[in-house]
């Protein structure tokens, strides 16, 4: 078999350069397998080089998404490879995002590109179309097992191998319908499967309905100096000390802090919780997160009614959307029962 | 969280520097931030233009939140 040549692309935390504190290093190139690259290439076929690693800080990526792609482009076109991977991200979010651009940049260069991601992880439903992605586990710890998948897969893909459905390989569903020649009908299949279920039996759909979970947007509020508005944070902003010991990560709860009588929140009251950003900022200065300091002013202006006197936060730091779900049902129900009609949601 | 808050027929706007991450999560009313770790702030400017420059941005919101919209809209410059 012909020599296949790869690229990889990982974040500051894979390349060994740092954590939250290099999140916003500028991409970077080398021309050795790095970090998971070291794993992969002893799994992948024996045809496949890594040829070079790419390295980005998570935030810079997210942050400069035009600059980024354009330098990553560059670079992935330099070491002229036959295939990219990206990855894997689990479930970071940004680092998905970046992994999900990175293998939109090669689709759009012809280049075909392999990740791996958590399911909920927000690069999925972006760019799933774009790449193959492995499923993956939500933290890291699930390395062991994504990396021989993730090999396999494309070692598959760059030799042109015959790809096979998303479950048979192991892949997330990109969307791709493919023409191909069955056995039987569509009517006998389609009564094989309604037997299968009458008979409460396993039968595999062949079209999921597609979900589409959209909420209309609310009616614009006409007079914001009547309104109560209250705020609402995924950036983990807490009283010094996290007195309810919200998570870093995967939350598994939110608080509500009252914010009555308080200009601002100063970083001798206030601190982030959040495990997911370099928090030094933040620390500093919580009003960068929960702009308290801008309403106060605003409501004294008049141009808000009224700031709710109590806060809510948590960490959106691969908080599985269920909790997410969980937490923003009861905020809204316990703010509707408090007459308040706007909200100001902020993120990290 | 933006699209329960919505659901329960509360107006929401959503500040955050990630944009593609606030549409596919299906906010509808979006205003792109700062940075990350300080979305509404830049430890860059003295605090006084800092202040001024978060107060512009929750401004930036709240006409968000009195703009009529029928689709996801990032409100950009």
């Amino acid at each position: 078999m012909d020599e296949k040549r790869i690229v990889l692309y990982i974040n500051q935390f894979f390349g060994q350069i740092g954590g939250e504190d290099m999140a916003h290093i500028e991409p970077q190139s080398h021309d050795k397998p790095i970090g998971p690259g070291v794993g992969l290439s002893n799994l992948l076929p024996k045809n496949c080089t890594i040829v070079g690693t790419i390295i980005c800080g998570d935030s810079y990526f997210n942050e400069n998404l035009e600059e980024a792609s354009a330098t990553v482009g560059k670079m992935i076109k330099d070491f002229n490879p036959d295939l990219v991977i990206a990855g894997p991200a689990f479930n970071a979010g940004r680092y998905g995002m970046a992994c999900g651009t990175v293998g939109k940049i090669a689709h759009d260069m012809g280049i075909p590109a392999v990740s791996g991601m958590y399911i909920e992880n927000p690069g999925v439903e972006s760019y799933r179309q774009y790449l193959y992605i492995v499923e993956t586990t939500n933290s890291a710890a699930g390395m062991r097992t994504a990396l021989p998948a993730i090999a396999k897969l494309a070692g598959k893909v760059v030799n042109g191998e015959p790809m096979g459905t998303p479950t048979e390989e192991g892949y997330l569903s990109r969307g791709i319908r493919k023409n191909v020649f069955a056995e039987k009908r569509g009517s006998d299949r389609a009564v094989d499967m309604l037997l299968k279920k009458l008979a409460g039996e396993e039968f595999e759909t062949e079209y999921p309905i597609p979900l589409f979970d959209r909420v209309e947007p609310a009616a614009a509020i006409p007079e914001l100096s009547k309104v109560t508005v209250a705020l609402v944070t995924s950036g983990g902003i807490v009283p010094k000390g996290n007195p309810d010991r919200i998570e870093a990560s995967s939350a598994s709860h939110y608080g509500k802090y009252s914010i009555e009588g308080l200009e601002g929140l100063t970083s001798e009251g206030f601190q982030t919780a959040h495990g997911g950003y370099d928090p030094v900022y933040a620390n500093e200065a919580p009003n960068r997160v929960m702009p308290v300091d801008a309403l106060r002013a605003l409501e004294k202006e008049g141009k808000i009614g009224k700031l709710f006197p109590y806060f809510y936060a948590t960490v959106g730091n691969g908080t599985s959307v269920a909790n997410a779900v969980k937490f923003a049902t009861e905020i809204a129900h316990e703010l509707v029962n408090e007459g308040v009609q706007a909200v100001i949601l902020t993120s990290t | 969280m933006v699209k329960e808050i919505e659901r329960a027929g509360i107006a929401v706007v959503h500040i955050c520097t990630v944009t593609p991450i606030s549409l596919t999560v299906g906010a509808n009313r979006i205003v792109p931030a700062v940075a990350i770790p300080h979305p509404l702030g830049n430890p860059k400017l003295s605090e006084k233009e800092e202040f001024s420059l978060r107060k512009k941005l929750v401004e930036k919101a709240l006409s968000a939140l009195a703009t009529p919209v029928s689709e996801q809209t990032v409100f950009e410059d």
